[in-house]
């Protein structure tokens, strides 16, 4: 799960890390009102949507004076803002941040992640801070310094100090720069993290070390135990097809094509997807129904993939192991006539009670393209889909 | 003996009392899992299942002899579960749980490393389908029925993905000697390459059959592993072509978030480490039937 760059900001600052002044706004008369309150002469404006690389996209403006504020805030309130990393659909704008603009000197680049390979939380930071982490990788790797965390005794003093000294700081800094890397550790930690990203951390002219820009991510399996940062949750920066889906407690991933699919398991989920593809045609999205693929499950889950309006025909693929094939074809007829299916359907099955299963479908009635193998499933659901298309473009 | 678990492995259940723990403790017996016992804390002294129930592993592990253990306690209190198995002597631990902490995970592989080697237990998941020795015994939560007993290992993150496998294979009359899920998790117990080395030293096994996922490095590791050290051939399928960078596919761990965590850049570091590619998810059978006649000849 992510959070906004400002709610960052108030984690990290409670924890010893410095931040610009700054305040939150929901409309221009607020940020305007927002300056004054912070004081200075200079100010920056920042969308709050939950992407990086908003600079360049015009989601990050410096302003002077009221009539700069007021104009970049409703330019941007209320509009989609596209970056590189939000794909072509975009994240709503409907927060402000306005901050005291600070006078640069130097930027650097502070990252914490859980390394795989390690098992361990580790720390990026690099000296070529400003651009993305895989630019100063591919362009400045010997810039880039790494320290892992022995989670049974937390981060070290001497860890902190390494990266500091590394990072070429003035001596007045190293203390300050020391007490950054743990409060950001000790967030990380406290909140079950899964990345934190300062981009940049900066050395200003005055000689102090501030967090510019703050970016986190939590660990959605840790939320039980962190109702603090489950409140953060901003649901109108999601796509609403996988808010739809999760708040059912499925695990959905919208994607561009217009094939749905409906499977059971992570791993079958992406290897029908991958069929899909092979077969030439292009997933709508991921859908890992779960275990027990009980028939109020398929229903949510139809109901789900049907609230995309690019789905053009259904793929439903179940390896009943627990189940048996009967009770899911059970399960995805109750679910056509109580949802209605109006789009082409192909459902295979397999596993325990097959043949039952397959019985249920074709005596039902409804019109259910049946598929024995995982190969067929995907070649009928693209045929049905071509089928489909044709017609709709000849009406 | 195949790996990891025979029939006469002693195996008790942890959340054994519980809905999901009962079900899959009747469904093991069944299969022919040699089950002695169960733990649920408060619960101990009681008989479920026809089982005596104890509210400690130590409890259990002394009055039973168990070496394996079997986790099914909830999220929250995995790790605990999988610490106290640890520390309790046994030698084999399976966690089903899904949706255990990476921070509870990361302690949970610190704390085993108090242990010398000879004496760490071996812990395969969580968020996994378990471990099953078809004919013998089933630590897990899979269908036994789509398993034939055999010589072909099977090794994998995701479960029904695993299936899939399993019934092409039978359905051309290939058997599995074991069948080793290793979860969807960021952080698991065992890696590919832990699983790969008991199968290459394991005289019921011919060959192996790995199956990754986008996210981790742990197929490249075992690519580089097998391409050094496996004599036994190696195929392997890595699910999620499809899948964009960023975004989390169900597993946990399935997320493209650096250099060579996709399943394209996958394929071609097996490739070059001369793994046996399976092109697509529906051509396990096929690859695997060409793979072991291809061995034969060779032989």
């Amino acid at each position: 799960m992510d959070i906004h760059e400002y709610q960052a900001k108030e984690l990290l600052a409670r924890h010893g890390v410095h931040v610009p002044r700054g305040g939150l706004a929901y409309s221009p008369e607020q940020a305007t009102y927002r300056a004054r309150e912070i004081g200075g002469a200079k100010w920056v404006l920042k969308a709050q949507v939950h992407s990086g690389a908003r600079g360049k996209a015009g989601g990050i403006k410096l302003c002077s004076n009221d009539e700069e504020i007021s104009n970049a805030a409703e330019a941007m309130l209320g509009r989609k803002l596209v970056t590189q990393q939000t794909g072509p659909r975009g994240k709503l704008i409907s927060r402000l941040y306005l901050e005291e603009a600070v006078d640069i000197a130097q930027e650097l680049y502070l990252g914490f992640v859980l390394d795989r390979k390690e098992e361990r939380v580790m720390i990026v930071a690099s000296a070529a801070g400003g651009m993305e982490i895989e630019d100063i990788s591919e362009k400045q790797p010997d810039s880039i310094i790494r320290a892992t965390v022995d989670p049974g005794v937390g981060m070290q003093g001497f860890q902190a100090r390494e990266i500091a000294f590394g990072l070429g700081l003035e001596s007045s800094l190293i203390g300050k720069a020391t007490e950054t890397i743990l409060g950001c550790y000790q967030v990380f930690r406290d909140y079950d993290a899964s990345m934190l990203e300062i981009n940049p951390l900066v050395v200003t002219r005055d000689g102090s070390l501030v967090a510019l820009d703050a970016k986190m991510s939590f660990d959605e399996n840790a939320l039980f135990r962190r109702p603090e940062i489950s409140e953060l949750r901003d649901k109108s920066q999601e796509d609403p097809r996988e808010t739809f889906a999760s708040d059912r407690g499925l695990s959905y991933v919208g994607l561009d094509g217009n094939i749905g699919c409906i499977i059971n398991g992570a791993g079958l989920a992406m290897a029908t997807m991958d069929m899909i593809k092979i077969a030439g045609g292009e997933p709508a999205n991921f859908l890992d129904i779960g275990g027990g693929a009980s028939p109020e499950r398929v229903a949510k889950s139809f109901r789900a993939v049907l609230g995309d309006k690019q789905v053009e025909t259904i793929l439903v693929n179940i390896f009943a192991g627990i189940n048996r094939c009967d009770w899911v074809a059970e399960g995805v007829i109750k679910a056509i006539r109580e949802v209605g299916v109006d789009v082409p359907l192909v459902v295979r099955l397999s596993g325990t009670k097959v043949e039952e299963g397959r019985k249920i479908l074709a005596d039902s009635g409804e019109s259910v393209i049946v598929a024995d193998t995982l190969a067929e499933a995907a070649e009928k659901a693209v045929a049905a889909w071509r089928e489909a298309t044709k017609n709709k473009k000849a009406a | 003996m195949a790996i990891l678990l025979n029939r006469s492995t002693r195996v008790i259940v942890q959340g054994f009392t519980g809905k999901i723990g009962s079900f899959h403790a009747e469904d093991m017996k069944r299969y022919g899992t040699k089950l002695v016992g169960g733990v649920t804390p408060g619960k101990g002294g009681q008989t479920h299942l026809g089982l005596p129930v104890f509210n400690t592993v130590k409890g259990a592990v002394r009055e039973t002899r168990a070496e394996a253990s079997i986790v099914f306690v909830p999220p929250p209190f995995a790790a605990d579960s999988i610490m106290e198995a640890a520390d309790a002597g046994i030698k084999l631990c399976v966690c089903i749980t899904d949706g255990i902490p990476s921070q509870d995970m990361m302690q949970v592989k610190r704390y085993m490393r108090r242990y010398r080697f000879e004496d760490r237990m071996r812990l395969v998941g969580p968020n996994c389908a378990g471990v099953i020795t078809p004919g013998q015994a089933l630590m897990g939560i899979m269908p036994g029925s789509i398993y034939l007993p055999g010589r072909v290992g099977i090794v994998g993150r995701s479960g029904t993905l695993g299936y899939e496998a399993a019934s092409q294979m039978k359905a051309l009359g290939i058997g599995v000697s074991t069948s080793v899920g290793i979860g969807g998790d960021p952080i698991n117990g065992s890696s590919f390459k832990d699983i790969l080395q008991l199968f290459e030293r394991d005289d019921d096994t011919d060959a192996v059959v790995m199956i990754g996922e986008i996210g981790g490095p742990q197929e490249a590791e075992a690519a580089i592993w097998a391409r050094d050290n496996m004599r036994k051939p190696l195929i392997a399928y890595i699910a999620g072509l499809s899948a964009p960078k960023g975004r989390r596919m169900g597993h946990a761990g399935a997320i493209i978030s650096a250099f060579g965590e996709s399943a394209q850049e996958k394929v071609e570091i097996l490739k070059e480490a001369g793994v046996v590619i399976v092109p697509t998810p529906a051509s396990f059978g096929e690859v695997v039937a060409d793979t072991l006649a291809r061995t034969k000849k060779a032989a």
